[in-house]
C-alpha cells in the first residue's frame, strides 16, 4: 500500500534521515521504533507531506506523491496524527471529528453524524458535546484517531498515540487499533511503548541516527544486538548475553 | 441561532431593544450616532470573519473599507457610472483587495504580528497613494453630488437610512451565521486553532484563509461604499486611516471574536461609551480613542472571549448530562 524509497532528508550538516525504505503492505500493523531522534518523525512528516525529501521517493497505492501538499495526500486516503495531540480547542469533541469528516461530506449534517457515528465506535459517545480542551490525555489521544478516522482515510500514520498513557488506557487503545485494522485500515505507528508494538504489530523497522538498523517482527527486534546497542548503548548487548549465561 | 446562557439571550435582547427604540427618541442625535455606529459593526463583521474565526489578525481592515469607498465614489464622480452599480463594483473592489493581500500575506506564510503588519503597511500605502493621484481627487478627497433618491442610492430621510442599515447588518450577520454552520466556517476554525492539524486533515488552508480574506473584503468594502453614500464625501484619511482598522477590530474583540454578535454589541457598546465621553468632556475631542484603548487593554486581559463571552458564564442553559456518566 505504501511504499518509500531511500527517503533522505539533512537539516544543515545533520543528516536526520538516510536512505530509509520501507514497505507497508495493505492490512498491516507495521510499527517504526528507534530511540529519541533517531530521525522517525521527520520520516512521517515527509511521508504525509509536511515537509519535503531531499531524495528519495514516496509511492501510495500506486501513485508517486513525494512533495505532494498534506491535504492532498489525505484526499487520497493517508493521513497522520501527532505526536503532541493538539484538538480544535474551541470546538466540541463532535465538532473536532466533523472537521475530518468533512473532507468527503461537504454538508453539515452529515459530517456530524458520522462525526457522532465514528466517536461511538471509539468510546467516545459520551463526551461528544463536551469541549475538546476538557479531555484528558487519554482522550485527546483517540480525539486524534477519531478524527483521521472520519476522514475516511484506510492508511493511518499514527505518532506515538500511546506515550503517556497508563497501563489500562493503553490496553484500551491496543484493542481500538485492533478493532479499526479489522475494519479494513492499515497502519504505520512510531511508538516508545514496547508493550504495544510486541502485540499489534507484524512488522518493525528500527531507525538509529537516521538510518534504518534493522527490520522484521517484534519478536526477532528485541534479540537483534544492533537494535539493543541502538537503545542501551555500544557493548549493551554484549554484557546482557554474558549475564544471561552467568 | 442557538444560544448558551441566558446572559447571551439577555445581552442580545438588550441590543435589539435598544436598535429599536432608537426609532422611538425624542432626539435625532440618538438616530445619527446609531447610523454610523452601524456602519462600524459592517467593517467589524468583516474583521471578525478573518481574526475572530479565522485567527487572522489584521491591523489594516482600512486597506478594504477605502478600497470599497473609493472604487465606488471613483466610478460615480470620475466615470459617471450608476450609483447603484457602482456599490457593488465597490464590494467587488473589497473582496479583490481582500484576496490580493491574502494572497500575498500567506504565499508567504505570514502569521500572527507579521500579518497584522503587512495588513497595516497595505493601508497605509494606499492612504498615501489616494492622497497622491487625481483619479483619487488627491488630497481634497471625492465629492459626490447630492441627488436625493432611490435611484442614486441617496436618501435624505435619516429613519429610511437608518432601517435600510439595519436591513443590511442584519444580511451581514446572517451570512456570517451561515459560514459559521458551514463546512468552510469549521475549516477556518481548524485553521485558527491549529493549522498543521488542519492540513493533516485534508484541509488546504492557503485556499482557506484567501477565501476568507475575500469575503472579508467583500464586508470591507460594504462598509467603505455604505459610508461614501451617507456621507457623499470621501478623503484619503477618512477612509483608507488607520481609525478605521482600530474601530475594525476593536468591536469584535470587546463584542466576542468569532461570534456572530460579537461585532455588533461590541460596537455599539464602545461607540456608546465614546458618545458618553464626549458630553461629559466636551473640550477633549479624540478621548474617545484613548477610551477605547483602556477598554480594550481591560478586555484583552478579563474578557479573553468577549462580552458574549462573559455574557456565557451567566445562567449557562446546556446541562453537562454526559459528564455523569463519565
Amino acid at each position: 500500500m505504501l511504499e518509500v524509497r531511500n527517503l533522505s532528508k539533512s537539516f544543515g550538516g545533520l543528516k536526520a534521515v538516510s536512505d530509509v525504505s520501507l514497505d507497508v503492505p495493505e492490512g498491516s500493523i507495521v510499527g517504526l521504533l528507534g530511540p529519541n531522534g533517531a530521525g522517525k518523525t521527520t520520516c512521517f512528516t515527509m511521508i504525509a507531506g509536511f515537509t519535503q525529501p531531499d531524495t528519495g521517493s514516496v509511492t501510495f497505492r500506486g501513485e508517486d506523491i513525494t512533495g505532494m501538499p498534506p491535504h492532498k495526500i489525505c484526499t487520497r486516503g493517508m493521513i497522520r496524527t501527532f505526536q503532541i495531540v493538539q484538538p480544535f480547542a474551541g470546538l466540541t469533541v463532535q465538532e473536532n471529528i466533523a472537521v475530518g469528516a468533512y473532507l468527503h461530506h461537504h454538508d453539515r449534517r452529515e459530517a456530524m453524524a458520522i462525526a457522532s457515528q465514528v466517536g461511538k465506535r471509539l468510546g467516545m459517545g459520551n463526551m461528544l458535546d463536551r469541549p475538546a480542551s476538557s479531555l484528558t490525555i487519554a482522550g485527546r489521544k483517540r480525539l486524534e484517531l477519531a478524527r483521521a478516522l472520519a476522514t475516511g482515510a484506510k492508511l493511518l500514520l499514527l505518532d506515538e498515540v500511546m506515550a503517556g498513557l497508563i497501563p489500562s488506557e493503553i490496553t484500551e487503545i491496543v484493542g481500538i487499533i485492533r478493532q479499526i485494522r479489522e475494519e479494513g485500515h492499515t497502519f504505520l505507528m512510531i511508538e516508545h511503548v514496547m508493550q504495544a508494538v510486541m502485540s499489534l504489530a507484524e512488522t518493525a523497522y528500527v531507525l538509529n541516527q537516521g538510518k534504518l538498523i534493522a527490520q522484521g517482527t517484534p519478536r526477532e527486534l528485541v534479540k537483534d544486538a544492533s537494535v539493543v546497542e541502538a537503545y542501551l548503548g555500544h557493548g549493551a548487548a554484549a554484557r546482557l548475553q554474558d549475564e544471561n549465561h552467568a | 441561532m442557538k444560544f448558551n446562557s441566558v446572559g447571551q439571550i439577555a445581552l442580545v435582547v438588550a441590543v435589539c431593544a435598544y436598535l429599536l427604540s432608537v426609532y422611538f427618541m425624542a432626539s435625532p442625535v440618538w438616530m445619527g450616532f446609531t447610523i454610523n455606529a452601524l456602519i462600524v459593526a459592517v467593517i467589524a463583521q468583516s474583521w471578525n470573519i478573518t481574526g475572530g474565526f479565522g485567527g487572522m489578525s489584521s491591523f489594516g481592515h482600512a486597506a478594504l473599507y477605502g478600497t470599497g469607498a473609493y472604487a465606488s465614489a471613483i466610478l460615480q464622480v470620475q466615470y459617471g457610472v450608476n450609483p447603484w452599480l457602482a456599490f457593488a463594483i465597490g464590494i467587488v473592489a473589497g473582496a479583490a483587495m481582500g484576496g490580493f493581500i491574502g494572497a500575498l500575506a500567506f504565499r508567504y506564510g505570514l502569521k500572527g504580528s507579521y500579518f497584522a503588519l503587512v495588513t497595516l503597511a497595505f493601508a497605509e500605502v494606499l492612504r498615501i497613494c489616494a492622497s497622491s493621484f487625481d483619479i483619487t481627487g488627491g488630497g481634497s478627497g471625492l465629492q459626490l453630488k447630492l441627488e436625493p433618491g432611490i435611484a442614486n442610492l441617496q436618501f435624505p430621510d435619516r429613519t429610511v437610512v437608518y432601517t435600510l442599515l439595519l436591513v443590511v447588518v442584519a444580511l451581514v450577520m446572517l451570512v456570517t451565521y451561515m459560514i459559521k454552520k458551514s463546512r468552510f466556517g469549521a475549516y477556518l476554525v481548524a485553521v485558527r486553532e491549529n493549522e498543521d492539524a488542519a492540513r493533516a486533515l485534508g484541509i488546504d488552508t492557503y485556499k482557506i484563509k484567501v477565501q476568507a480574506m475575500v469575503i472579508s473584503g467583500a464586508f470591507g468594502g460594504l462598509a467603505g461604499a455604505l459610508y461614501l453614500q451617507l456621507w457623499l464625501f470621501i478623503d484619503s484619511t477618512v477612509v483608507y486611516g488607520s481609525a478605521v482598522s482600530i474601530e475594525a477590530l476593536i468591536g469584535p474583540i470587546i463584542g466576542g471574536a468569532g461570534t456572530v454578535w460579537g461585532p455588533l454589541i461590541g460596537t455599539l457598546g464602545l461607540h456608546l461609551l465614546g458618545e458618553g465621553a464626549k458630553h461629559l468632556l466636551p473640550n477633549a475631542p479624540g478621548l474617545n480613542f484613548v477610551l477605547y484603548a483602556i477598554v480594550l487593554i481591560c478586555a484583552v486581559r478579563f474578557l479573553p472571549r468577549g462580552l458574549m463571552g462573559l455574557a456565557a458564564l451567566i445562567g449557562t442553559l446546556k446541562t453537562r448530562k454526559d459528564e455523569d456518566h463519565a
